[in-house]
């Protein structure tokens, strides 16, 4: 069956910011289902509120509307592109949820937009927990004895039928939010009132815990001609009680055999048959008993998931590549496999590798939550690593983490269990932590046995006795005692079972360097191989290799000119989709440029490592050596350091010199040095905060006694603001620097030292936070990418504060010196290529914080906001082209102005840390962002926080809590929303410094602990009451568990949307008033793009 | 962990492979056959005892192998006739609760008598058969002058008649369906006749049983079974089934449906490295709905010399000759495996349909 010819235009919903749970696999999948579907000659319109996504780059759909994922909004955009079809499988659950309430509201029915992928009966089967466990039963698969519950009562009841202990799960929700294990009543009562409340129609399944079970997922595909293939198996290595997403996972499956692995594809295509997904991939996660096979289903993802992404780069065969086309009426047969070109894609894809998935989590940012996991997924990122063998690949993809861990243990942080008995040890791999792994092999080390530790923690001995062997060598490797000891048949059984260079390095007491050499000496290099879906049965056509050592290298590399692209590696706070933009359009503009790129990334997620982005694709983990590997193989022209965040620009200085693209690593170092960024400054004659460096804690008394407080601690060479700390007195001082120097999280990166000091600084306060992005040539022509004001004021970080374009208070003349200094910092630092400049403008005056010679999260903003493709051309300046070559080539373009506003939003994770206090600080703790782009600063202010997932209220009460400082600027926020007919409510010294101004307060409430002498409400009464439709609590100092910290969580709890600044407020009461005189109005980015036309439409 | 012995593979074309011998242990440290690759991912028991495997050499392009052990049940044949494994990883620690307890891959190989290489570079010589073909090797822990001398003398597979080596001595019984089905061996799996059980009687009865014999027993079916080699080789099974059809329905699988072929005068070639895998997609003519199957062959028919029937399927990678159906007799015939064992299930349809075949015929 051909393409569809009756529909013309499509529809596509992206997934939004990123989120625990929902990342940039949907950036992989929309970016791929673009192009398809415009490849195949459909118009195709895309809505995504995330800017830095590949995806909602101008150029892969016809229409891409950057606007909050809303129905209201979406209604909008379906009423003026009328579109023949929507296709709402490839943006995740947001994607699905949307289409669904689309489809509820009647939307699609009035349009006469066809729903394609799945149909909502399909949707609303495998997403109620309740049809899709009878649908299954009908079909004669087990479930998991369970019962549904509306209310505590009903819950409670079904909870002691089945028996403890119990998984609590809420409907249509998200990676887990709101679900828990419960062992007894008691636990049981706490977990389900929380389910119960996440859910957004109030229901929770109770269900029979099967802990300790082995979990497994297919990735399977059907077309409308009843066509089914599963795609990959994946087998956990985490057994069930911990998140698939959570879990350490690999490919293929390991310990099945044959006739249980046909059971369960036979199992898979029923369901999805049952449930009547039409066309596309669905995700199926199973559970076999380990002592019977027993096997029950527990979910169906009727959309391409994280496991698709992950199953496409395991296995080559691209997942939402193909639903894409199936949506649109090709059957399987008909679509060619991309790899072998010769084959079609209606086969089951064989991998001669094994690949292995480890998460990456985020436990040290939010303090107070236990790093204990579950079933609710908290992992931020992922890293992916092939190899031939799994301990080569499970120790591969330990050194992708960048956690500080150079493989499974075998690194200087393995001594962390060093203090633990045998029994302790045990007894804490028995509970799923980031530390399982490591703790496993320590215990296996130390002589535990297999069965013990599979009695302990339900680990299959398969995966355990594989871990002893990388134990065995590893001791064996130990009683060789050195490079000179090793022979060729050593050094190969060593690096095949995945140990890095670094890791010998340690064992011996040698330097990694050396161990390379004498490894190289003796003939021990990496080979690559090929993914090519058919474990060599055909001629691959793609080049997608990883390492391993082997007899034969598969590389074929070109004779045009070569670029290594250095991508970001997994995802963590601080460090996410935007490097991963970045390195994607270098590798886009480099290619159109001439040159053969190659990426290195270790991220399943992304699409740097779709194996189409680039001329090569290498799947390895980065770090010294396996770049060098990539070095060596490709002889490349130049490697690109500064696209892909901290994680590439770390090994600069460590690979050859001549070879780094742009920006010198000299010229990095001199960034990040404070030393000599201070006195660059002072050369230039720009302000910076007073500050001083410190090792000791008598240094750091010093420091601050000099420039007074309160003052700002960091650590040097860390991103995202790692343990960034504002302190006001001594005592404060004194705990922060202990913090530092401790063998914490931090330690392990690296901890304290001459060389890593800690930075101290004159905390400015009050300040206005401005971001400037600039790409400077080698010829010293400099371009201002943009110059963004931030809405809240120094101190929250940037990452989580939101930004605009144009700066809507900045004079110009505060513009012009920013913009000055930004050029004279380029020139100074002699920057090829991006630089990312931020500054605090306190009371007019300008000071600079800090410069980063490379790209930054802001670039793809930017891009979306302003027209002008900075990474692009800032991949070109840095292998030589001048901005002048760059504009005359037509890719360099004038900057639009049409008088529209664009905000950039920070999406925050803390609905999964419960019990975190949601204050911003200078740490970075965002995961994603959206934009909000209109005609005024309101207008886009409104829209970036429907975006981020708080609808501003039109009517209601106001609350407001304000620290001393704030009050000034707090009344002038208060009268506005006064104005717009919003009630306040306010703490007594709030109130009264309102009242003091003639605001009215109509409620004063009590401080928490103060009611009982009062007999008054309190805040947190208050909000729980539904009254309050906005908060706004500003912090007084950090430290203790202070009132704003339970107003705080009132509000998260009940889901009332909070400001945690006085600027925020400001920004939202622009917000609601122009709402209020304005309709709601969609725009594409391409009509954003066109200055002419826009102009006439503002 | 017991330290194995270092062993090379060497093929006939002189390329080596440095492993480590596992498994029985070759009379002077030599195995020799004609080395082959499959592609399954799982269901390395099934194929280690698969007799259609006689004479060859099995190479793994999965690298882990062994991991849930063995168990009486997916043994295809009472014992292996394949020559010898090749694998990278051999596992030493089986897991799966139908396991066989302390019986891993090496102990059990050596049980069959199968010698077996491990720790080679799998992927590089999948992809120097899938260039140069399959071709006759040797390996062990003899020196490497010996190995190219024994790989150079090994004849290989092709005019020989490998059916007879494997099938019965003796005609036997199993299975109480319905139809009463005649079962020629020629390498019969377990799986197969696990299927026909379900639908007949099946007496199994030996290679070289003449049609005559067969017609004796009266059955209203007979099944032609998959096996070894080259079908070319094995004329006297053609002969055998040039009588039968027309007179009972008939249904063959793999050699069987090579030999129905033959038998229609049709011709068979051999293929540069065969199919041997569980994901080879098929298209079934009637509906054009497509098939996963399982594969097992080096040999095929060559679809130009038909005459006498019509294809129904074919494979979608390379256009091989997948099913065909006699024109004017009962009979159809498969070249992959509906059984699967290992595999997937897609064409277990093709059981009812020989039921069905034997309803409307009698
Ligand atoms: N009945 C159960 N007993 C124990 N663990 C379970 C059970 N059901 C699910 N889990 C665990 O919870 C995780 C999340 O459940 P799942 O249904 O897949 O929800 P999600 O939609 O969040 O992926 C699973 O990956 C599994 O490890
Ligand atoms: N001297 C200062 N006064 C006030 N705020 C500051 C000062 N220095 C840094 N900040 C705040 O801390 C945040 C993080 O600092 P920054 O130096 O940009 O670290 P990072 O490298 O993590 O981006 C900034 O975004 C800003 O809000
Ligand atoms: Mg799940
Ligand atoms: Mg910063």
């Amino acid at each position: 069956m051909p393409k569809r010819t009756d529909i013309e235009s499509i529809l596509l919903i992206g997934s939004g910011p990123i989120v625990i749970g929902q990342a940039c696999e949907f950036d992989y999948s929309g970016t791929q289902a673009c192009r398809i579907l415009k490849a195949e000659g459909y118009r195709t319109i895309l809505a995504n509120s995330n800017p830095a996504t590949i995806m909602t780059d101008p150029d892969f759909a016809d229409r891409t509307y950057v606007e909050p994922l809303d129905p209201e909004v979406l209604a909008k955009i379906v009423e003026r592109e009328r579109p023949d079809a929507l296709l709402p499988t490839l943006g995740g659950q947001t994607a699905l949820n949307l289409a669904m309430s689309l489809s509820n509201a009647g939307v699609l029915d009035e349009f006469g937009v066809e729903m394609i992928g799945a149909n909502a009966v399909a949707i609303e089967t495998a997403e109620n927990r309740e049809r899709f466990k009878e649908a299954m039963t009908e079909i004669g698969l087990k479930v998991p004895s369970s019962g549904f519950a509306y209310s505590l009562d009903e819950a409670v009841a079904i909870a002691e039928q089945i028996g403890f202990p119990v998984i609590v799960r809420p409907s249509y929700i998200l990676g887990g939010a709101g679900t828990g294990m419960a062992d007894d009543r008691e636990s049981f009562v706490e977990i389900a009132r929380t389910g119960l409340a996440a859910s957004p129609i109030t229901e929770i399944l109770i269900e029979r815990s099967i802990a300790g079970w082995k979990e497994y997922e297919l990735e399977v595909m059907r077309d409308r001609a009843d066509n089914c293939v599963v795609v990959c198996s994946i087998e956990n290595l985490d057994p069930m009680g911990v998140h698939t997403g959570d879990s350490i996972t690999v490919a293929p499956a390991q310990t099945l055999s044959d006739v249980e692995y046909q059971r369960m594809r036979d199992a898979a295509f029923s369901c999805i048959r049952r449930i009547g997904v039409d066309t596309g991939g669905s995700n199926i996660q199973f559970a076999v008993n380990p002592a019977d096979g027993d096997m029950v289903v527990i979910e169906m993802n009727p959309r391409v998931s994280r496991s698709s992404a992950l199953a496409s780069k395991a296995t080559g065969f691209p997942i939402a590549k193909i639903a894409a086309r199936l949506a649109v009426g090709y059957t399987l047969d008909e679509i060619p496999n991309d790899i072998t070109r010769s084959t079609p894609a209606s086969f089951e894809p064989t991998i001669d590798y094994v690949v292995t998935k480890v998460p990456r989590w985020a436990f040290e940012k939010f303090p107070g939550s236990a790093d204990v996991l579950g079933t609710r997924m908290q992992s931020v990122g992922e890293a992916m690593a092939i190899g031939r063998t799994f301990p080569e690949s499970l120790q591969k993809g330990m050194r992708s983490l960048e956690h500080g861990r150079w493989g499974l243990n075998c690194d200087p942080a393995e001594t962390a269990f060093d203090d633990l008995t045998d029994d302790e040890l045990v007894r804490r791999a028995a509970i799923a932590t980031p530390d399982r792994p490591f703790q496993l092999e320590a215990a296996l080390r130390r002589g535990v046995t297999v069965d013990r530790l599979y009695e302990a923690t339900a680990v299959d001995p398969w995966f355990l006795d594989q871990i002893l062997q990388i134990t065995e060598e590893r001791q064996r490797l130990a009683a060789i005692s050195g490079i000179d000891g090793m022979t060729r048949r050593d050094w190969r059984r060593a690096k095949r079972l995945g140990f890095g260079d670094a890791q010998l390095a340690y064992l011996w007491g040698a330097d990694e360097r050396d161990v390379r050499t004498a490894r190289l000496d003796a003939g021990v290099r990496a080979t690559f191989k090929t993914v090519d879906t058919c474990g060599a049965e055909f001629d691959a056509r793609t080049p997608y290799h990883y390492s391993t050592y082997e007899d034969e290298d598969e590389v074929r590399p070109g004779d045009k000119p070569k670029v290594v692209i250095l991508g970001s590696g997994p995802n963590r706070i601080g460090q996410g989709i935007e490097f991963d933009y970045c390195c994607v359009h270098a590798s886009f503009a480099l290619r159109d440029a001439g040159y053969e790129t190659v990426m290195v990334n270790c991220n399943p997620e992304t699409v740097s490592t779709d194996y189409d982005t680039s001329d090569r694709l290498y799947f390895e983990p980065l770090t010294y050596e396996d770049v060098m590997n990539v070095v060596d193989a490709e002889r490349p022209e130049a490697i690109v350091v500064s696209l892909g965040g901290q994680t590439p620009l770390k090994l600069a200085s460590r690979l050859p010199h001549e070879l780094i693209a742009g920006t010198s690593p000299e010229s990095i170092d001199l960034a990040e040095d404070r030393e000599r960024w201070n006195a660059l400054c002072a050369r230039l004659a720009i302000p910076q905060p007073a500050g001083g460096t410190a090792v000791t804690i008598d240094d750091a008394l010093e420091v601050a006694g000099r420039i007074g407080y309160p003052a700002l601690l960091r650590p040097s060479y860390v991103l995202g603001g790692r343990a960034m700390e504002i302190v006001y007195d001594e005592d404060g001082l004194r705990r922060a620097m202990a913090e530092l120097a401790r063998f914490g999280s931090l330690g392990k990166e690296g901890g304290l030292s001459a060389e890593r000091p800690v930075l101290i600084d004159r905390f400015l306060e009050d300040a206005i936070e401005v971001d400037v992005d600039a790409i400077r040539d080698h010829t010293g022509d400099v371009v201002i990418g943009a110059v963004m004001e931030h809405v809240e004021e120094a101190g929250v970080h940037s990452g989580d504060s939101a930004c605009a374009i144009p700066p809507p208070t900045l004079d110009h003349n505060v513009i012009e010196v920013i913009e000055r200094y930004t050029r004279e910092i380029a020139a100074e630092l002699d920057v090829r290529g991006l630089v990312n400049v931020q500054y605090a403008v306190q009371a007019g005056q300008v000071f600079v914080i800090e410069a980063n010679p490379r790209a930054s999260r802001t670039v793809p903003f930017v891009a979306k906001a302003t027209g002008v493709p900075l990474a692009k051309v800032a991949a070109r300046v840095m292998l030589g082209a001048t901005l002048a070559e760059l504009r005359a080539e037509g890719l360099l373009t004038d900057r639009i102005d049409g008088g529209h506003v664009a905000i950039k939003e920070a999406v925050l994770p803390f609905n999964r840390f419960p019990g975190v206090d949601t204050i911003l600080g200078p740490e970075m703790r965002s995961t994603g962002e959206v934009m909000g782009i209109d005609a005024t600063f309101g207008l886009a202010f409104a829209k970036s926080q429907l975006a981020a997932g708080d609808k501003l209220p039109e009517t209601g009460m106001v609350f407001l809590s304000l620290a001393d400082r704030d009050k000034p600027t707090g009344v002038v926020a208060a009268r506005r929303f006064v104005d717009l007919g919003f009630t306040l409510a306010a703490t007594a010294g709030t109130a009264a410094a309102f009242e003091a101004e003639g605001v009215p307060v109509s409620e004063i409430v009590a401080k928490v602990g103060e009611e009982h002498e009062t007999g008054a409400t309190t805040a947190v009464d208050l909000i729980a009451s539904g009254k309050v439709t906005l908060v706004v609590n500003t912090p007084r100092g950090r430290g203790a568990r202070t009132d704003g910290q339970y107003i705080r969580l009132a509000a998260a709890r009940h889901d009332v949307p909070t400001l945690t600044t006085v600027a925020a407020a400001l920004a939202a009461a622009g917000g609601i008033h122009d709402r209020s005189i304005h309709e709601l109005r969609v725009r594409s980015l391409q009509e954003y793009h066109d200055e002419e036309q826009l102009r006439l439409d503002l | 962990m017991t330290a194995r012995d270092d062993a090379l593979l060497v093929l006939a074309d002189g390329t080596t492979f440095e492993g480590e011998a596992f498994g029985a242990e070759p009379p002077n440290g030599v195995a020799t056959g004609e080395v082959v690759f499959n592609t399954v991912l799982s269901g390395y028991q099934e194929v280690i005892t698969d007799p259609s495997y006689a004479g060859q050499v099995i190479t793994f392009t999965y690298p882990h192998i062994g991991n849930y052990g063995v168990t009486a049940h997916d043994a295809e044949s009472r014992k292996s006739f394949c020559r010898g494994v090749v694998v990278r990883d051999v596992a030493r620690r089986p897991s799966n609760w139908r396991a066989e307890e302390q019986l891993d891959l090496d102990a059990y190989l050596r049980r069959l008598g199968v010698p077996g290489i491990t720790g080679i570079d799998t992927r590089r010589l999948t992809r120097h058969i899938r260039e140069a073909g399959s071709m006759p090797c040797a390996f062990g822990t003899a020196d490497e002058r010996a190995l190219k001398e024994a790989a150079a003398n090994e004849p290989g597979t092709d005019g020989v008649d490998l059916a007879a080596a494997v099938t019965t001595a003796e005609p036997y019984t199993v299975g109480e369906g319905p139809f009463r089905v005649v079962a020629y061996d020629f390498g019969i799996k377990t799986t197969i006749l696990r299927h026909l059980s379900g639908i007949a009687t099946v007496e199994v009865v030996p290679a070289n049983t003449p049609a005559d014999d067969v017609l004796a027993r009266e059955p209203h079916g007979v099944f032609l079974s998959n096996g070894p080699g080259d079908p070319a080789a094995v004329t006297y099974a053609s002969d055998a089934i040039g009588r039968l059809l027309g007179n009972v329905p008939v249904f063959g699988i793999c050699l069987g449906h090579q030999l129905m072929a033959t038998a229609l005068g049709a011709t068979t070639y051999k293929l540069k490295f065969g199919h041997h895998g569980g994901n080879h997609p098929v298209r079934r003519l009637l509906d054009s709905s497509i098939e996963i199957t399982s594969q097992n062959h080096n040999y095929a028919v060559d679809g130009a010399s038909l005459d006498a029937a019509d294809v129904t399927h074919v494979n979608l990678n390379d256009g091989v000759v997948e099913g065909i159906r006699c024109r004017d007799a009962a009979a159809f015939s498969v070249q992959y495996h509906p059984e699967a064992g290992p595999g997937p299930h897609d064409a277990a349809y093709l059981f009812d349909e020989f039921r069905d075949l034997m309803e409307g015929h009698n």
